[in-house]
């Protein structure tokens, strides 16, 4: 085990990959002795060199693109774009061409590529830099989508999307990078696709979250923990596909769901999640389930408004609070 | 040129314009789903392209593919069969006339999308280049997805990095029912290559050979690291947009025009003159030819239809 942030990691996770395996490639805006807007590929130009580590200009929809094509001729290219919010501008390479490919083609070939999206809101950033998509993408047959929230789990969950062999979006949101944690030096350790983990056990109520949000969910656990509320939380982690198994189990056990994303609730993968609990756990349940996102706007620059729309600690809290009256 | 690939090269021209014309007999009896964008006029560029590069050298293609389909040595009954929606075309059924790619002989696929496949050539001929296989990648697109951003963006990237690509554009005038000289200011598109650092060449679309000297040297080019040179060839299709979409929006006597110079027509014409070959050679290609696309056309009503179930496989990979 060593300690260090969810940026390390990530880097770490490449580079032990682009060791492994001479097919994978790695390319983006400012990645190589910049080291990255977000310092996730420090140290890996150094490494694999400018034949491997690869400054692109700055055209989304043609690097996406060119990934698209040496996936398909049998490269395995991770792009990083730098703000996740440009994917609009890459959006048919992944949408019209990565995600239907194979089946368009009837199986022929594969598109292996792992596209990174640095996302979320991160502190008056505003509307056009603090998106997180991973609601579009899920809901796309062909793609998977992974947002891990944890340094350990940046490393094992990279190290999967490069081994998988569909298209991967891949959801870091931009309060983790600085995030410090224990990461295993194994090189083998990989977390599996679709497999989700408790971060904490509770017996009052269950908590389906992801990314950021799982430790806005931690540091609201704690105080409701001292009302004698105890939560158990689900880190959902990967969106697509997800561990309905564990998900569900939670439910029948605490009997009430609040599903947290920090994206819009309305038309969001929260409801996925929601609807398929109602559905399927629904005899378990002793209260509606409910979900807790943004509020619908744009993210607003003014700080004071940004946190007025964004989920907090404190709606956490008030939430679980309402469900537990019951 | 060798007198066996002038022969080979009117072979490939004639199998695509007979397949072609099976397709609008097939659709318009209503026995094809879908829709079918016609290559009928432009054979030569395919035919040309094609022999002139690397059986293992990449390619892809447009709406319009099944040209280059068959021009980079794809089973006319799997072709057929795919339009026929059939279990055993080239897709299975799943992707029809827009989608059909043949990974065993570098066709990285046909493309719904205007402009989508030109960054992926560019990536095809990035593996070409990072892997020093000495395999290189020629994209077909229109004139018309030259105003999409997706061209300059990957030519930009192509340029900067000398990728091993050739950029083969067939300027038919018109992208659907628009003549394209409308929306933009130039006339030939590879008068953009220099400003890309790039050579343009200017070829006649009609000429299978002179398509097959350009792109061999511009393919050669590529190949030994001299990075990508955009062909514009000269062409017209002879029919409208897609299939059933009525022609009328172009002027008769353009029409007529070009059909003057149709390839299919002219070029054994000029290989009979040359002594090339004579006319019952000629005859007897083109009865080996018609049985062919009539073998491929009962094979595809002979094939199975897909299980239902098979509409959920190969969403992903393994």
């Amino acid at each position: 085990m060593s300690k260090m942030t969810y940026s390390k990691a990530l880097a770490l996770g490449m580079s032990e990959e682009m060791r492994r395996d001479r097919n994978v490639v790695f390319w983006g805006l400012d990645i190589a002795e910049y080291g990255g807007a977000f310092g996730a590929s420090r140290g890996m130009v150094e490494e694999f060199g400018h034949d491997r580590v690869i400054c692109m200009p700055i055209a989304e929809a043609g690097y996406t693109g060119l990934a698209v094509g040496a996936a398909a001729a049998g490269l395995r290219p991770i792009v990083e774009l730098e703000f996740g919010d440009w994917v609009t501008i890459a959006s048919d390479q992944l949408v019209n061409q990565a995600a239907n490919m194979r089946y368009m083609f009837g199986g022929s070939l594969s598109v292996p590529m792992v596209l990174r999206l640095p996302c979320g809101a991160f502190g008056s950033a505003a509307a056009q830099h603090s998106h997180m998509f991973e609601s579009w993408f899920a809901f796309i047959p062909g793609l998977r989508v992974l947002a891990p929230s944890t340094p350990a789990e940046a490393k094992g969950m990279m190290k999967a999307a490069i081994r998988d062999n569909n298209p991967v979006v891949f959801l870091e949101h931009r309060l983790c990078y600085q995030m410090k944690g224990d990461v295993p030096e194994d090189m083998e350790f990989i977390i599996p696709i679709g497999s989700a983990d408790i971060k904490r056990t509770g017996r009052d109520i269950t908590i389906v979250t992801y990314s950021y949000m799982v430790h806005m969910a931690l540091e609201a656990a704690e105080k409701l923990a001292g009302e004698g509320i105890e939560v158990e939380i689900v880190d959902v982690r990967s969106i697509k596909p997800w561990d309905e198994e564990m998900v569900l189990a939670s439910v029948k056990k605490t009997s009430k769901a609040l599903v947290i994303s920090e994206t819009y609730k309305e038309f969001g993968a929260s409801g996925e999640f929601a609807a398929t609990i109602a559905e399927k756990a629904f005899d378990y349940l002793d209260a509606p389930v409910k979900r807790l996102g943004c509020m619908q706007a744009p993210i607003p620059c003014n700080p004071d408004l940004e946190k007025y729309i964004l989920p907090s600690v404190d709606k956490i809290v008030k939430a679980v609070k309402d469900m537990c009256k019951r | 040129m060798d007198s066996d690939l002038r022969i080979k090269m009117y072979r490939n021209m004639l199998k695509i314009r007979l397949f072609e014309e099976k397709v609008k007999e097939l659709d318009m009896q209503a026995k094809l789903p879908g829709f079918f964008h016609l290559y009928v006029g432009e054979e030569a560029i395919a035919v040309g392209a094609c022999n002139a590069i690397h059986p293992d050298d990449y390619i892809t293609s447009t709406h319009r593919g099944h040209g280059h389909l068959l021009a980079k040595g794809a089973d006319v009954k799997k072709a057929m069969a795919e339009l026929f929606s059939r279990e055993t075309g080239y897709c299975h059924g799943k992707g029809g006339s827009m989608h059909i790619a043949v990974p065993e002989i570098g066709m990285l696929g046909a493309n719904g999308i205007v402009g989508a496949g030109i960054p992926i050539a560019t990536g095809a001929a990035f593996s070409c280049k990072y892997r020093k296989d000495g395999k290189i990648a020629v994209c077909f697109f229109g004139d018309g997805a030259c105003s999409q951003g997706t061209f300059h963006e990957a030519v930009n990237i192509a340029t900067a990095f000398a990728l091993p690509v050739v950029y083969v554009c067939e300027n038919n005038l018109y992208g659907v029912g628009t003549r394209q000289g409308d929306v933009r200011k130039i006339e030939n598109i590879a008068d953009r290559a220099p400003a890309y650092s790039m050579e343009g060449v200017i070829v006649d679309g009609n000429d299978p050979e002179a398509v097959f000297g350009v792109v061999q040297k511009a393919a050669e080019k590529a190949r030994s690291g001299g990075g990508p040179t955009l062909v514009e060839c000269k062409t017209y299709r002879h029919y409208s947009h897609f299939t059933g979409e009525p022609d009328n929006y172009r002027d008769p006597k353009e029409v007529a025009a070009w059909k003057e110079k149709d390839p299919v027509r002219t070029y054994p014409a000029r290989l009979i003159s040359e002594g090339v070959i004579d006319e019952a050679g000629i005859k007897r290609i083109q009865k080996e030819i018609e049985e062919e696309i009539a073998e491929a056309v009962t094979y595809a009503e002979n094939s199975p239809k897909p299980r239902l179930e098979s509409a959920l496989e190969d969403v992903y990979a393994i």
